[in-house]
């Protein structure tokens, strides 16, 4: 029983790798035209479609009616090459009829291909496309991605060592993180899932922040109340991390509706896995994005696993891009692991998402070399093998250090220097925030309203009480 | 902290006479107590100061308390204007619209469908498709919008078509809309306003037929207030959309077509307060939404047979006003709760633990809470109706209390 269990597991992470090395297969990346806010071509085979422009979507929302205008540009859907040029209308827009049954397969022969820059040495490929990057955008993108990787390192090693509680990496997803917000404004508003502390690293957000975060001291900006991770900076307009998974995908659409009414030259950026994918949330949020025209961009970090779950586990789609289609979205396959790739289509995603007021969906592929938290170790449902790869031939630091090291913009000397500094950095902010005070009882009770109702304020009465009577049961180390 | 809650006499026994326009001003102005208006069934009134003058034949037909520094010349004339519940809450709604571009409403059909239960109509078309958005039909996710919208700095109203329909929203209500104040250490506030229609209807199946304050009330962070008067609802309304906590607002839905007056002048009421409808001294009936109507009702049978119930609008269902309500298991004694949440856990169960708590030396005999039973609440409308605490049930559990 056992050992027919171990075959098939060992096959099915075999299928899982080969679908991987796939990606190596893909070459230039697909044209676009040289205006910066058109849309990305869809896939060959629906090149008889034409993208639709601009006019009709600022009709709704500012008017009565959207039946009308949806329906316009429905119309256009109805080409030439159907079987019949006869047309009939339902609700929801004139369309063509065919006497052929004829369904609809549930994928087509080929994926959606995946837009890349840079080789897996980082030269750029031959007739690539992409949005130039100064030297100093890309110095420091780069510069982020290494801190990000050293802050991961660490933290990750100081809760093994039982500092700190909880810790997860985004090992493998540097690119992701840095090069989608350098490609954004400060204004942004960006709704995180959890994988993407190097969003507010490229903020501002200080190393010394960060570990205040995960050690719960009074310097942490969430008062100690949540847990590692969980980051959140209103000055920064990166909102607080919230656990369950994909809630904050609807309340990026809110966000970005309230950036609309006034009139902001900004938009909403927010993230989630593929295991986010399969909540409601998420098809309900690309939904109302659409209706809604907001402006959103919506970031799925395909990495491949969902804590134990493979992709073939999670949906039976290719992947998350064909559902951007589903809902009336703009789409998008990106390699994660690009930087430059990544950088190119956020840069260009939000152009799209501010200028024509709606969403666009961004596949980043990639993949998750840390296990999903410091509560879990991978290597109980996939090869070691596996995970090294990953880490050393696909890593996307490398990759992009190679780029940028082509360049002349970058040296040994500056890695090596860059690395101890920011090493030196972190242990130093470890050591302030560990001997820093933790909050005060008070913030116990504080903030769970606008002011303390009186049942709190009791409750808070009681807890001093109790504390007064059994000091000896009270850590020492916490103010009252 | 405490805003006197002004009211008016009211009455749809009001004849067009001008008996009213000789009336008194009652003497206690500054304290909490109210002083209320009543009315005969020969439609004579007459003022009735302090609850400490006992007056058996004292009646009330309306449910609705006075001001207690009510100036003399808003009672002399008539005073407001006459409207339905639904419409005091689209007043309420629109005042505030009106006095801050933030504040906008969203949810199924409020848009130029004007709402299911009409609170929303016309908005549509004064403040445009923006601000009182139709969204898709998924709660959670125009739930979460308005999270989200909150976050970055609107004030949204979110409308459920039914509250129990936000059963699929609970995930944003208690995880994030409760919490993220708390979380992010008070860097992102939440100020939403979560109303809907709730509570036993006529024939409207079990789904329908939803009492969601009994789910929602351990949630930390939220407030909860239930609307049961065409004034309360539109000062309620108003409170709620001015708070920077998010607020759940229950209405009932067999409330809507309650015909009130309420005055002209702007008013917003207490989000944590109760209200005193009928002060008395045998018994403490504490009630809220629906159930008000029922006590009342049965108030009317209790004088006649020589009790004199003291009812409580409660209002707040979270917190609880345990200053209002102590105060009268202070004088009485004697507390019956009656609601329309199922016994178990709802919110009878946490007030009667409150209750016992707190003033469990000033009661001499224990709390008798009357609700409806753990069942599904049945289509057919006979059984429908047995689900729902009657008056008569009230009056015999009153005398049961009192002997």
């Amino acid at each position: 029983m056992a050992s027919s269990w171990s075959l098939i597991k060992r096959s099915r992470t075999l299928i899982h790798h080969k679908k991987k090395l796939a990606f190596l297969g893909i070459g230039s990346a697909p044209t676009f035209s040289s205006s910066s806010s058109s849309p990305f071509m869809k896939r060959p085979c629906a090149a008889s479609a034409p993208y639709i422009n601009n006019h009709f979507r600022f009709l709704r929302r500012f008017e009565s009616t959207k039946a009308e205008a949806a329906q316009l540009e429905l119309q256009h859907y109805v080409t030439d090459d159907d079987d019949n040029n006869q047309v009939i209308d339902f609700p929801g827009g004139k369309v063509a009829f065919t006497s052929e049954m004829r369904f609809i397969s549930e994928s087509i022969q080929k994926r959606v291909p995946c837009y890349r820059v840079l080789d897996d040495n980082g030269m750029p490929m031959k007739y690539s496309n992409y949005v130039q990057i100064s030297k100093e955008m890309a110095v420091k993108m780069y510069s982020d991605m290494v801190t990000l990787q050293t802050m991961d390192s660490i933290f990750y090693e100081v809760q093994r060592q039982g500092r700190i509680s909880f810790y997860l990496t985004s090992m493998g997803e540097e690119a992701v993180n840095i090069a989608s917000a350098a490609a954004l404004s400060f204004d942004d508003v960006i709704l995180p899932q959890y994988r993407e502390p190097g969003v507010l690293l490229w903020r501002g957000f200080t190393l010394q922040q960060f570990v205040d975060q995960l050690f719960g001291n009074t310097s942490d900006l969430g008062k100690g109340r949540q847990m590692p991770i969980h980051y959140g900076s209103n000055k920064h307009n990166y909102f607080t991390v919230s656990s369950p998974i994909a809630t904050q995908l609807p309340q990026a659409v809110g966000a970005a509706y309230s950036l609309k009414i006034d009139g902001k030259s900004a938009c909403a950026v927010t993230y989630c896995g593929d295991g986010g994918t399969s909540e409601g949330d998420f098809h309900a949020g690309l939904n109302f994005a659409a209706v809604m025209d907001a402006p959103v961009i919506f970031i799925c970090r395909n990495n491949g696993w969902a804590i134990s779950t493979p992709v073939e586990e999670q949906f039976r789609s290719d992947g998350v891009v064909v559902k951007g289609q589903a809902y009336g979205i703009w789409s998008i396959r990106v390699d994660g692991n690009d930087a430059l790739a990544v950088y190119s289509a956020v840069h260009t995603a939000r152009e799209i998402a501010i200028k024509e007021k709606r969403p666009v969906l961004i596949e980043a592929l990639t993949y998750r070399v840390g296990h999903h938290s410091t509560s879990d170790d991978s290597t109980k449902y996939r090869p070691i093998d596996e995970i090294e790869y990953w880490k050393m031939e696909r890593n996307p630091v490398n990759r992009f250090k190679r780029w940028v090291e082509r360049n002349g913009w970058w040296s040994d000397h500056n890695e090596s220097e860059l690395r101890s500094s920011v090493r030196k950095q972190l242990m130093q902010a470890i050591q302030v925030a560990e001997k820093a005070q933790k909050p005060p009882l008070s913030d116990l009770f504080n903030d769970v309203y606008d002011r303390l109702p009186s049942n709190l304020e009791e409750q808070e009465r009681i807890l001093r009480e109790i504390v007064k009577k059994h000091p000896e049961d009270y850590p020492s180390d916490v103010p009252l | 902290m405490a805003t006197l809650f002004q009211g008016l006499p009211s009455s749809t026994a009001f004849s067009s006479s001008n008996k009213f326009n000789h009336a008194p001003a009652p003497t206690s102005f500054s304290e909490r107590k109210s002083s209320i208006v009543t009315v005969r069934s020969d439609a004579r009134w007459s003022p009735v100061l302090n609850s400490a003058t006992h007056k058996p034949q004292r009646l009330i037909t309306n449910a609705v308390a006075t001001k207690a520094d009510s100036s003399l010349a808003s009672t002399s004339s008539k005073p407001g204007h006459e409207l339905l519940l639904f419409e005091a809450l689209r007043e309420g709604l629109e005042e505030e619209m009106e006095r801050d571009p933030c504040v906008c409403v969203m949810g199924e059909d409020v848009g130029h469908y004007g709402g299911s239960y009409k609170v929303t109509k016309g908005l549509a078309t004064k403040f445009g498709d923006l601000r009182v958005l139709d969204t898709p039909i998924a709660e959670n996710s125009f739930t979460g919008m308005g999270i989200g919208a909150a976050m970055t700095g609107l004030r949204p109203i979110i409308e459920g078509m039914n509250m129990g329909f936000l059963l699929l929203a609970f995930n944003q209500i208690s995880n994030n809309c409760g919490m993220l104040h708390y979380t992010s250490g008070g860097q992102f506030k939440i100020p939403v306003v979560i109303r809907g229609p709730g509570g036993v209807g006529r024939q409207l199946g079990a789904e329908h037929s939803q009492r969601l304050e009994s789910y929602f009330q351990s949630i930390p962070g939220i407030q909860m207030v239930a609307c049961s008067t065409p004034y309360n609802a539109k000062g309620l309304m108003k409170a709620a959309i001015r708070s920077e906590n998010p607020v759940i607002l229950f209405e009932h839905v067999l409330l809507y077509n309650l015909k009130d007056r309420i005055p002209d002048e702007e008013y917003v009421l207490s989000l944590e307060e109760a209200e005193m409808v009928r002060p008395g001294e045998h018994v403490t009936i504490l009630t809220y939404s629906r159930m008000r109507y029922h006590v009342m009702q049965a108030a009317k049978t209790l004088v006649n047979k020589g009790y004199d119930p003291e009812v409580i609008d409660i209002r707040s269902l979270k917190p609880f006003d345990l200053h209002t309500i102590g105060k009268s298991v202070k004088k009485t004694h004697r507390v019956l709760i009656v609601e329309e949440c199922m016994r178990t856990g709802g919110i009878g169960a946490s007030l009667t633990a409150a209750i016992t708590e707190n003033f469990n030396d000033d009661l001499d005999a224990p709390i008798v809470c009357l609700s409806s039973q753990d069942v599904p609440t049945p289509y057919a409308g006979t059984l429908e109706e047995w689900t729902v605490v009657q008056p008569a049930q009230i009056v015999t559990a009153v005398e049961q209390l009192c002997q």
